[in-house]
């Protein structure tokens, strides 16, 4: 990407949830203004929460490719189950059963299938819905109750990232897959903590995934106060920038609970969030780092990614 | 004698509410009568408080990955527009000739491009998903896990943290298993509370807490789980508060306290100590929630 970027992908994620992520990403468009915000936190969206709307159109319906058995001509041989490695697929009494909610939509039965019976389907794992909230476009994903496949819908929302002009991502809490699917591809992450042991044993995790991907970071801490410097030291013995500290005002806590935005509710806030957006887009246009976040590195195809994080120089 | 082992999971909807908090003050308050059990697996804590001594350790392996043997691979290209995950690139080496590789983190292990190499240069191996163990604490014994970065299939290991936790129980005679439970609503949380006997959601008097709390009582409901419920910090938004436990009455559960936004709480986790076993004002709160949850 170089430093001629026309866009700037940040993605705020956490260890884990309940740190302030919805907090720091939505504050963080508000003060931004012309700017998309997408909650890839489909399990549980919650910024539309805090930025409410105009939907803009219809809500799109998002789905995955999932296997249908022409009975008249499945012969029962269970080619087909035996491939599948996520045992969406039996077959009883030569019949094949289909769960289709184990289904990640691969679409190997079909191709096994000799017979030529199986057909691939769309079904429905969720919507995306778009608001228009001022300057602010807020593109949220939402999960069908029951349904356990997050990925597809975050590729979904992540699809309606402008190709020009910014766009933050409020990453789903945790490490695992849907969370990696939200990181891949993006500028810059901020990882969100509060000053306390839970804390940074969460921080830790969440840094690994990052440095796993290769994806240029910083720390925003939450709710800091000055009786625990167990995350500022571990920041600065990893070489990781601290982008912000928002300080434990219960008068946040409360503005929170109420949904409201914080820079709306306590204006003295903005400038916090204001300098947070310009020290992101600073530590951005650093050669060093903004060559990193790039799949053209070469380091990320030897099937283990070389570990760095944003203050390390060029690896490659 | 199993069916007389109770087992109470802690929940929480959205995470970072203090469900790790509550499960350690209950493992203090149960000590000598339970297993604990940390099925967070994606983000585990509990041991911060509870400070383990661990006994021993196994791997958890779950699925498989795609592994490409590069001196087999003639550069075909046939995985890499099968898989539908994108986890495969080919990239033109110095000497010119194009190799095919797999992304171990985009890789779901499907197995479409193991099966469909001209080839045959893929392999297949299990994947090392993450681990699990069995240790030892000043309240009694515990199992506990750890999912690796960006594994999938928490649930599945949620589901061994419990069947571990429960062997325990029986050989120990032990009659509580103490859970704490993954944030969220997803299959964790299903792996975790399904055939418990107790559920305990732990939210917040904010409008997250309100929109997530009903979307898990509804789970709770789905499984025919007794579900309580207590809010944490409750004093930051009384109102809402008071929203809350009638939502939770409304959906049949039973609300089970009120725990006051209390700053000993993080003193108490720097110390590595439950809240109750430190001279905390919300201790007698959470105390108060474990006698109406029936464990007294
Ligand atoms: S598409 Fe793939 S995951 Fe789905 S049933 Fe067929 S083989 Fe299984
Ligand atoms: S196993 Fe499936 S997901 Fe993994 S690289 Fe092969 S085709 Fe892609």
């Amino acid at each position: 990407m170089g430093t001629g970027r026309n866009r700037m992908i940040i993605a705020v994620a956490s260890g884990k949830g309940g740190t302030g992520k919805t907090t720091v990403a939505a504050n963080l468009a508000r003060v931004r203004g012309d700017v998309t915000l997408l909650d890839c936190d489909v399990e549980e969206p919650n910024v539309h929460l805090f930025i409410s709307g105009e939907p803009q159109g219809e809500p799109e319906v998002v789905s995955l490719l999932v296997p249908e058995v022409d009975e008249s001509r499945c012969d029962g041989c269970a080619a087909c189950s035996n491939f599948c490695a996520f045992k969406a697929l039996a077959v009883l009494d030569k019949r094949v059963l289909v769960f289709a909610e184990m289904c990640h939509g691969c679409g190997g039965c079909a191709r096994v299938c000799p017979q030529g019976a199986i057909r691939e389907v769309p079904k429905r794992v969720g919507v995306v819905e778009t608001m228009g909230a001022g300057g602010v476009t807020v593109v949220q994903g939402r999960l069908d109750v029951g349904v356990a496949m997050a990925p597809p819908l975050v590729r979904a929302v992540k699809a309606h990232i402008p190709k020009t002009g910014d766009a933050i991502l409020d990453a789903p809490p945790g490490t695992s897959c849907p969370v990696v699917a939200t990181l891949r591809e993006t500028d810059f992450v901020v990882l969100v903590t509060e000053p306390t042991p839970f804390g940074l044993n969460d921080l830790k995790l969440a840094v690994e995934v990052v440095r796993e991907l290769g994806l240029p970071f910083g720390v925003v801490v939450n709710r800091a106060d000055s009786s625990d410097d167990r995350v500022t030291t571990y920041c600065r013995e990893a070489s990781i920038p601290i982008l912000a500290e928002i300080p434990d005002d219960r008068r946040v806590a409360e503005a929170y609970s109420r949904g409201e935005l914080m820079v709306d509710a306590l204006p003295e806030y903005r400038p916090l969030f204001e300098q947070l957006y310009t020290d992101i887009v600073r530590l951005l246009q650093n050669p060093l780092i903004a060559g990193v976040a790039r799949a053209s590195c070469p380091c990320f195809m030897g099937g283990t990614p070389m570990p760095r994080g944003a203050l390390q120089g060029p690896h490659c | 004698m199993s069916a007389a082992i109770q087992e109470c999971v802690i929940i929480s909807g959205k995470g970072g509410t203090g469900k790790t908090s509550v499960t350690a003050s209950f493992a203090v308050l149960a000590a000598g009568r339970a297993v604990l059990a940390d099925c967070d697996v994606d983000a585990a804590d509990l041991h911060l408080v509870l400070t383990p001594k661990m006994i021993t350790k196994a791997d958890f392996k779950s699925g498989n990955e795609a592994v490409i043997r590069s001196e087999a691979c003639t550069g075909c290209g046939t995985c890499v527009e099968l898989c539908r995950f994108e986890a495969i690139r080919c990239v033109r080496r110095p000497d010119g000739k194009t190799r095919c590789e797999v992304d171990p983190i985009a890789c779901e292990g499907c197995g479409v491009c193991v099966r469909f190499c001209p080839g045959k240069a893929v392999d297949f191996p299990e994947r090392l998903c993450g681990e699990w163990m069995f240790s030892e604490t000043r309240c009694g014994p515990m199992v506990h896990a750890r999912l690796s970065t960006a594994a999938e299939n928490s649930g599945k290991l949620v589901a061994t943290v419990r069947q571990e936790a429960r062997r325990v129980a029986e050989e120990r005679g032990l009659p509580l298993i103490i859970t704490d439970g993954p944030p969220g609503i997803g299959c964790p949380v299903i792996a975790s509370v399904s055939g418990a006997d107790r559920v305990l959601v732990v939210t917040e008097p904010t409008v997250s807490g309100e929109h997530d709390l009903e979307r898990v009582l509804k789970l709770a409901r789905h499984f025919v789980i007794p579900a309580f419920v207590c809010i944490n910090k409750w004093d930051i938004n009384p109102e809402m508060t008071e929203r809350i436990e009638q939502t939770a009455r409304k959906m049949g559960a039973t609300v089970a306290g009120r725990i006051r936004y209390d700053r000993a709480v993080t003193s108490a986790q720097r110390a590595e100590q439950a809240v109750v076993e430190i001279d905390a004002p919300s201790a007698e709160d959470v105390r108060a929630v474990w006698r109406q949850m029936g464990f007294e």
